[in-house]
């Protein structure tokens, strides 16, 4: 899309989306969000930055295939839920801890491991499906 | 001694090719060492069983579904197992020096492997594993039938032996499943009287289908001699102690379970006195030492299932006393043919002559072997002769009938053994391709141990009566019965003078050997039709037949195919709430806000321009709107989840949908025809408002609020969580997604190989399934 306004804004407006799904993505577990929208949030973004800047940059931004970062996030997953051996207790049982980090307390989890991992995976399929469909499809 | 029996030899097979490397051509006498070991194992264990003592052994296996690795060691599993690890060892010692430096390594690893799963089929009493290990043995059989699998006869031959004990194979499973749900057990010895059961008939033909094809009865028998096809080493191993024993053996385990009716003894009787003229028949007509071997074993086969068939303690004395001389005898022979075809370079009888000074020993270990098969005293294949036919020779019409079968067989199969004999070895030298040698030791071990084996044994007929042979017929008729064998010859009982018929019929046949053979090829060639070639119609007809399903349905039209799925959809919707009266009265009054209205209208009203938009972006971008309303519905009834993942949702497939689009070939307008039109349209509004229907008739129904109250009670106690969707997605559910993910991820992949190939310069040769867009347009645009 040749617009010099969307050009001008989508970095901006990438930057923002990407920020928003990490937010989007932490709070999840107790408010409406979650890796699954996430990862939906940065994929768009994604596409956004292809169409206005090129598939090429995009991909170039991305330093990795995009399917790479789908199959980290299923191994992340994966591993959220083999830590469970260490405890001795069955695959996939959500193990939880916390500390104190200026004067916040901060919950850290295997299933906040695994809504990551959720999150990589769909981030990382819908980009490339949709980088792939771009390239061949000369935008929009 | 189980472990060192059944899973030994799985180890050994993996690190075979290992040795070979390692060691080279001396990997045969190393890894013989392992049939040697399980043989030296269970040796003692002779004195045991003999006592009337059944070895139970078992490990858990699967223990939530009530499975247990079981074994049973009783006496006849003690005698197949002491065969298959005895003739093994002669085998793999056999196999190291015929296959020199030709891919040793892999084949003997196959061998193991075969003998593995063999003694697991033997000594199995779970019948899950009886089932696991008969498959097994067809496994490692297709590997070493097509082990020349550059030649295309290996490769059919193999593919054939396959299918055929395959198909019995599932016969086995489903009268082991049966067999199950009838005693309540896994464990065949605790399956108990079967007979009494309604399903008594199907079991025994399941169980008999199992042993048939892979004991090679008529007419399943054609797969046996094609499995020639393999390296010598592997057809004396298969056919004396090994996989064609099988069924045999499958008929001999379930007698006390199954055995005793006339529709069981009468069919075995039937089946297997044809299988023995028939395959006895057939060896006259072969010239090739191993053809003519494996016809002859056919004939042993069908022997042996009369015998068992014929049932009664005699009867199935002289079938253990006759397995045991014919595995002897059986694997010698083959071991002399696999000799003479390596010193000689041919196993044509034909071209053969004179061997008897240039291939002493393979002539002495000839002389044993074949004095066996033709049943000369005292060795033990007279005994198991004489026994045969004692035990037929009192009795009703059948057994008469029986009793001719097998003087009738038996003098054909001491014809073969002349031939074998003589033709080689005796006459004047004839030319052969390779100047005549002897084997090396390692070939010559096996003939000569194994014949000198049958003679000793027939000395001891008392000592091998108690040890093994009145074990094992106990341990088949299900009650304890006493050795009567006994050294010396009964000069005035009706056996011996039968014996006498037999030979004079054997002799006679062998005079006129060459006569008899020119009469069958005359025969066979006049009726040029075999079961061999039948298999080839079944076989190619189910290939050809499943070709015509695969382009009835898999036609490759999409429009089609979604036709169908949406027709589906609205039958599965609608169709059990009609059936079951379940279809919803309807709404009542609807109690909507004004903004609630105006969200439904906003949905309606996208609908309403995708229809109507002319071109397809505008149609997209108005579904993305109906699509968004949704949304706002899910956010205004309180599913802010929901609808936020719907936006993005939504967002995402109008962008793809319209880079799909765009890529896309298509017309401005819309080119279908009326009648496609009309259809499309038809099932587009049919599954609305099916679907619609289902929704409303579930409405209408109360709500089970269980687990909507279990997650609201548990998702901050347990999953510290308290956005409820979330916790069930990575907590309470965290497997199921685990698996929706991998699903995401190769979904990805998948579409990402659809993409590439479709941007690939030229289409694959030869023409693709579907029709390429532009010639289908091109027609249709002819059309009109």
């Amino acid at each position: 899309m040749n617009s010099l306004i969307f050009r001008t804004i989508a970095p901006l407006l990438v930057a923002v989306m990407l920020v928003f799904s990490v937010f989007v993505l932490l709070r999840g577990h107790n408010e409406p969000g979650g890796g699954f929208i996430g990862g939906l949030i940065a994929a768009s973004a994604l596409t956004i930055y292809g169409m206005a800047m090129g598939v090429a940059a995009a991909r170039t931004a991305l330093k990795a295939h995009p399917l790479a970062y789908a199959g980290f996030g299923v191994a992340l997953a994966g591993l959220a839920g083999v830590l469970s051996i260490l405890f001795d207790v069955p695959f996939l049982t959500g193990l939880w801890t916390s500390f104190t980090f200026d004067g916040a307390e901060v919950a850290l989890s295997t299933p906040m491991v695994f809504d990551i991992g959720v999150y990589f995976v769909v981030f990382g399929t819908i980009t490339a499906v949709a980088l792939a469909l771009e390239d061949s499809g000369g935008g929009v | 001694m189980i472990v060192l029996a059944v899973v030994l030899p799985f180890v050994a097979a993996a690190l075979a090719p290992l040795v070979h490397r390692l060691i080279g051509d001396f990997t045969g006498w190393v890894v013989a060492l392992v049939p040697l070991s399980a043989f030296i194992a269970l040796w003692p264990l002779l004195e045991r069983t003999a006592a009337g003592e059944a070895i139970h052994v078992a490990w858990p296996w699967a223990p939530s579904w009530g499975l247990e690795l079981s074994f049973l060691i009783d006496g006849l599993s003690l005698v197949f197992a002491l065969t298959i690890a005895g003739v093994g060892a002669f085998v793999l010692l056999y196999s190291g020096a015929y296959l020199k430096g030709h891919r040793q390594g892999r084949f003997l690893g196959f061998l193991l492997a075969f003998m593995g799963a063999m003694q697991g089929l033997v000594l199995a009493d779970n019948l899950v594993a009886l089932y696991l290990f008969w498959e097994l043995t067809s496994v490692a059989s297709f590997l070493l039938i097509g082990f020349d699998h550059t030649r295309q006869a290996a490769r059919r031959a193999a593919i054939q032996a396959l299918v055929v004990t395959g198909l019995g194979g599932l016969a086995l499973l489903a009268a082991g499943v049966a067999i199950y749900a009838i005693a309540g057990a896994w464990e065949l010895s605790a399956a108990g009287d079967l007979k009494g059961n309604v399903a008594y008939p199907l079991l025994v033909g399941l169980v008999l289908l199992a042993a048939f094809t892979k004991s090679a009865q008529l007419p399943f028998h054609f797969w046996l001699p094609n499995a020639m096809e393999a390296p010598t080493p592997v057809s004396a191993y298969l056919h004396s102690a090994t996989m064609v024993q099988g069924g045999v053996y499958l008929v001999a385990r379930m007698t006390p379970h199954l055995g005793g009716e006339a529709i069981w003894n009468l069919t075995l009787m039937g089946f297997g006195g044809v299988t023995l003229l028939w395959g006895a028949i057939a060896a006259l007509r072969q010239t090739d030492l191993k053809q003519m071997l494996a016809q002859t074993t056919l004939a042993s086969l069908g022997l042996l299932m009369l015998l068992l068939g014929a049932g009664t303690e005699m009867a199935v004395t002289a079938a253990v006393l006759y397995f045991i001389a014919h595995a002897l005898y059986k694997a010698g022979l083959f071991l002399v043919a696999g000799a003479i075809d390596h010193g000689t370079g041919t196993r044509d009888i034909t071209m053969l002559g004179g061997l008897r000074d240039a291939m002493t020993v393979s002539f002495i270990g000839t002389i044993m072997a074949s004095a066996a098969m033709f049943g000369l005293p005292p060795l033990i294949g007279f005994f198991a002769k004489e026994e045969m036919y004692a035990a037929l020779a009192l009795g009703q019409l059948e057994s008469l009938l029986a009793l001719a079968a097998l003087v009738l067989g038996n003098g054909l199969l001491g014809a073969v053994a002349l031939a074998l004999l003589i033709k080689p070895f005796m006459g004047q030298v004839l030319p052969t391709p390779i100047e005549p040698h002897e084997a090396p030791v390692a070939m010559l071990a096996g003939p000569v141990v194994l014949g000198v084996l049958g003679i000793f044994l027939g000395f001891i007929p008392v000592l091998a009566g108690q040890l093994a042979v009145a074990p094992a017929t106990s341990a088949i008729l299900g009650v304890s019965v006493e050795t009567h064998l006994k050294l010396g010859v009964d000069l005035l009982g009706p056996a011996f003078w039968l014996s006498v018929v037999t030979w004079a019929l054997a002799i006679g046949l062998f005079l006129r050997l060459d006569l008899a053979r020119s009469l069958l090829r005359r025969a066979a060639t006049a009726i040029g039709w075999s079961f061999d070639i039948g298999f080839d119609w079944v076989y190619f007809g189910i290939v050809r037949f499943a070709g015509a399903v695969t382009r009835l349905l898999h036609h490759g039209r999409l429009e089609l195919y979604l036709f169908l799925v949406f027709a589906l959809l609205v039958v599965a919707a609608i169709g059990p709430l009609w059936v079951l009266d379940g279809l919803p009265r309807g709404p009542q009054v609807l109690d909507l806000r004004f903004y609630e209205w105006g969200l439904v209208a906003l949905a309606v009203l996208g609908v309403a321009t995708v229809v109507h938009a002319r071109s397809r972006l505008f149609a997209i971008l108005a579904l993305g709107v109906q699509g968004l309303a949704v949304a706002l519905l899910y956010l205004v009834f309180g599913a802010p989840d929901l609808s936020f993942t719907q936006f993005m949702v939504e967002i995402l497939s109008v962008v793809i949908l319209a880079l799909v689009m765009t890529r896309l070939d298509l017309d401005s307008a819309d080119p279908r025809p009326l009648e496609d039109w009309a259809r499309d349209g038809g099932v587009a509004l049919l599954g609305g408002v099916a679907l619609t229907m289902l929704l409303w008739a579930v409405i209408e129904g109360p709500l089970d609020l269980r687990l909507s109250t279990f997650f609201n009670a548990n998702s901050v106690p347990i999953a510290h969580g308290h956005n409820i969707v979330n916790v069930i997605l990575v907590d309470f559910r965290g497997l199921d997604t685990l698996g929706e993910i991998s699903v995401v991820m190769t979904a990805g992949i998948a579409i990402l190989a659809l993409i590439r190939s479709a941007r690939r310069d030229k289409p694959i040769e030869p023409a693709p399934l579907v029709e390429p867009p532009a010639k289908r347009r091109a027609v249709r645009k002819a059309a009109p």
